[in-house]
């Protein structure tokens, strides 16, 4: 049986600080499931890490020459702003719920900024992730977001040239799931959605041009009727599928990416619906979630984020060399905020435990490690600062033949045992 | 047992050195556990003996001065201080030739061991490095996907830990599978971080009884990578066969002017000789991005490949299983026709992409792309690199080429039949 409170910090969150861990054992159980889903008061220290102020984008009136390689170096500079902001954000705040959640979103609903190249649109959307109370909400907001728009080419789509492309990813990736509509459905949501466009000096929202847009009659999923972009996420909305979806992909994420969602979980969660934190309410509450039987590979952004938190340390407030090395080891390792490889988000899993990645992650825990110069500790200490419940007799070992403190951390920090939550 | 009675062992035991891995989790690493391994059928050895070498430039290497339309006067307007004059030019034909800096080349070209892909690009081109590079490793024009047309190969035939190594300083998308990912290999051994001992990583990365399966696969990880790392080392200590023992050996590691590229493809050309059971190994050269006085530059760093690859292909002509190898190079896209005006050019689209080996029909395979009818400036593509690559997926790892890259019409290149 696992500590299952740990757990549950671990999975909630990006990874407890012993301190934490210490006053959720003390509070119980419930009463902490109850102080991630509804934290009281405004995040404080949260605040620590303000939202970036970007100012308008440097694209407005389309640059030429050197203006426009300006206005590249501009939006470089930005994206570097709010890469660093959301990693220091993540480590900085107490309601670690949330910030998981948002993180999640941004998995889930995945644009890159390497083809979206706007860090204002990319913001927009980000927001969208913290300001929706429920998942409807943000479907709608999403689906005439610009950054989506642009991402999923349908600003490209007219009444003229139908573009199923965000049509395929609303129905397959973001709400339904596959295997719940048929091409057909697809081709009539894409005329649904024709009409956007994108205007620079608007990151925030979509501009809707009615004259590109099919006002005919669509049947989508059996149901005819004249769907515009908010008229079909709302139907899709209300599918009982995308209910089940959604829970099936937060169980995916907190729960276990290898074993499916148990059937009474599903039922649950789905009840829940749409209200997605009291669905993580359900989950966390649920006795399968509890048994700690199922295993999560830590992501790269969780690994680095959990021990920064741990540590007491700031991604961003680190000399600027070493800060730079743990980037680029993000990087290394397939994971840069704003840059998922593909609209499928994330790998998960046995994806992130190769060869390679541990390789990478052994040079970034010798960084954290050297930055964070800890004192001399006992194995058990180490376990405790990590909010690891036991170390294995190998791992035990291995720890047992570091020297000096840096090197207990490091080994601490690749083990297997702190890896997978 | 002495070098070659454990070198001649190796080769056969090819492919069973993913089980040796399970059966040694627990023990020492290195040749001694693949020793210890059954025999696979000589058939599947013979299959698995065919390797692959992938050759990135990245950068953007400019196509037009690399296989040069020497006799074309467009060339010549369009880039009057870049062009190449004829008579400098490594004739290949009556209107194309090299790069005066890939004389070696043009000796394997004289000797038919080297294919020219003319005109090699694909749909709607992306200039952007980033973009580009990743739809040629991932073989994915459309639309982003997470994983690389070598490690979908990896994925699809559960492939063990050293069936892809790369010697980049990074793992390249090329050989990320979505449950599989090449070996990144260091040149210099492996850098542990200080106070990091080998023997702390090995205690990491055994297995428990009754771990959980991600606990055990992240420890797994461990093991693997001081494997890999460990057969690559043996390979690069192992005593020449008495087929190459005449050989110079290029030293193993970047001392006294090598490039790295020639350094990596020593480490290469040792692990084939000692009959490492890779079947792809990914090593690179960079620099190509030459938006000025791009001349020297460019004529460097073709120097660097030339030296490297015709050495390096002279090297596996003299053995088996180095006759077995077949190797590629390419770039994320070429520069544009016309010149710019710091001497230089910038991004472009379609390139020449090389294909070398003992086994590879020599000459020239699609067509060179007119200088005059051009998409905004830029080459158009007469050749899908997914062709090139899904050649390559089918008679050098004997797969089929659409299981590994989709949503392509196949239009395979005859580049191991007979000579044109």
């Amino acid at each position: 049986m696992s500590d299952s409170v740990a757990m549950l910090l671990r999975r909630a969150g990006f990874g407890p600080t012993a301190s934490e861990l210490d006053a959720a054992k003390k509070a119980g159980y419930a009463a902490t499931v109850a102080k991630l889903i509804s934290p009281r008061g405004p995040d404080v220290a949260a605040s620590l890490a303000p939202i970036p102020n970007l100012g308008p984008d440097p694209f407005i009136g389309s640059p030429m020459g050197q203006q426009r390689a300006a206005a590249v170096a501009k939006r470089r500079q930005q994206t570097s702003q709010i890469v660093r902001w959301w990693l220091d954000r993540m480590t900085v705040a107490d309601h670690q719920a949330t910030e998981k959640l948002v993180f999640f979103w941004h998995g889930h609903w995945a644009t890159s900024i390497e083809k979206v190249s706007s860090p204002q649109q990319m913001m927009a959307q980000h927001m969208k992730f913290r300001d929706s109370p429920d998942f409807r909400v943000m479907a709608r907001s999403l689906v005439t977001n610009p950054a989506l728009i642009w991402w999923l080419d349908g600003q490209t789509n007219t009444k003229k040239a139908p573009n199923e492309n965000l049509a395929r990813e609303l129905m397959e990736l973001f709400m339904l799931g596959i295997g719940h509509y048929t091409e057909q459905d697809v081709k009539e949501a894409g005329r649904a959605l024709t009409g956007w466009k994108l205007e620079t000096r608007y990151p925030d929202a979509g501009v809707f041009l009615p004259q590109y847009h099919d006002t005919g009659k669509k049947t989508i999923l059996g149901t005819t009727a004249n769907f515009d972009a908010l008229g079909l996420v709302d139907f899709l909305a209300k599918r009982p599928q995308c209910a089940r979806f959604i829970a099936s992909r937060l169980w995916f994420r907190y729960a276990s990416s290898t074993e499916p969602i148990p059937r009474s979980t599903l039922d649950k969660m789905a009840s829940a619906y749409p209200s997605t934190t009291s669905m993580l309410r359900t989950l966390f509450l649920d006795a399968e979630f509890r048994s700690g039987r199922y295993q999560l590979v830590k992501q790269p952004v969780e690994w680095l984020v959990g021990a920064m938190r741990q540590l007491r340390m700031r991604p961003t407030r680190l000399p600027e060399a070493s800060t730079q090395r743990l980037l680029g080891g993000l990087e290394s390792l397939g994971q840069v905020l704003f840059s998922p490889p593909s609209v499928g988000g994330w790998p998960s899993g046995v994806a992130w435990l190769t060869s390679s990645a541990a390789q990478v992650r052994l040079t970034m825990a010798q960084v954290i490690a050297e930055a964070a110069q800890p004192h001399r500790m006992t194995v058990e200490e180490l376990a405790n600062l990590l909010a690891v419940e036991t170390w294995t007799d190998r791992t035990y070992s291995a720890l047992k033949q570091a020297s000096a403190p840096q090197h207990l951390l490091a080994l601490g920090l690749v083990s297997p045992e702190y890896l997978v939550s | 047992m002495d070098a070659l009675t454990r070198r001649r062992f190796l080769r056969r035991s090819g492919v069973a050195a993913g089980a040796a891995l399970v059966v040694g989790a627990g023990g020492g690493f290195g040749l001694a556990e693949l020793l210890a391994t059954a025999e696979k059928g000589p058939d599947v050895v013979a299959r698995d003996e065919d390797k692959l070498v992938i050759v990135t430039l990245y950068g953007g290497n400019d196509g037009l001065n690399t296989v040069i339309p020497y006799a074309d006067p467009a060339y010549h307007a369009a880039r009057p201080e870049l062009a190449y004059a004829p008579e400098d030019v490594l004739h290949l034909n009556e209107s194309l030739g090299l790069s005066p800096g890939l004389s070696g080349l043009k000796r394997l070209w004289n000797e038919e061991r080297l294919a020219v892909v003319l005109g090699v690009g694909y749909p709607k081109p992306d200039r952007s490095h980033f973009r580009s590079m990743d739809i040629w490793q991932t073989a994915a024009p459309a639309a982003p996907v997470a994983t690389g047309w070598v490690g979908r190969w990896l994925d699809g035939t559960n492939a063990s830990p050293e069936a892809a190594v790369s010697f980049e300083p990074v793992l390249p998308p090329l050989l990320a599978g979505s449950t599989r990912a090449g070996a990144c290999v260091t040149i210099n051994a492996l850098q542990l971080p200080s106070g990091i001992k080998k023997e702390m990583i090995s205690a990491l990365g055994k297995t428990q009884q009754d771990e959980p399966e991600l606990q055990a696969r992240a420890a797994k990880a461990f093991h693997d990578f001081l494997w890999v790392d460990q057969l690559v080392r043996e390979a690069e200590k192992a005593e020449p066969s008495t087929e190459a023992s005449e050989l110079t050996y290029v030293p193993g590691t970047g001392t006294g002017g090598d490039s790295l590229l020639a350094t990596q493809l020593a480490l290469v050309s040792r692990c084939i000789e000692a009959g490492v059971p890779t079947r792809v190994y990914s090593v690179s050269l960079g620099g190509f991005d030459t938006h000025a006085d791009e001349r020297p530059a460019q004529e460097r760093l073709l120097k660097q490949l030339d030296d490297g690859l015709s050495g390096f292909m002279d090297r596996l002509a003299k053995t088996e299983a180095g006759r077995r190898v077949t190797v590629v190079v390419y770039s994320e896209f070429g520069r544009r026709v016309r010149a710019n005006a710091s001497d230089g050019t910038d991004h472009g689209t379609a390139g020449p992409v090389f294909v070398l080996g003992s086994g590879v029909a020599g000459g020239l395979y699609g067509e060179q792309p007119s200088l005059t009818d051009l998409d905004d400036g830029d080459l158009k593509a007469t050749t899908d690199f997914r062709d090139v690559f899904g050649t390559l997926l089918g008679s050098v790892l004997h797969a089929d080429p659409a299981q590994y890259i989709s949503n392509h019409q196949f239009k395979l290149l005859p580049l191991f039949g007979a000579p044109k």
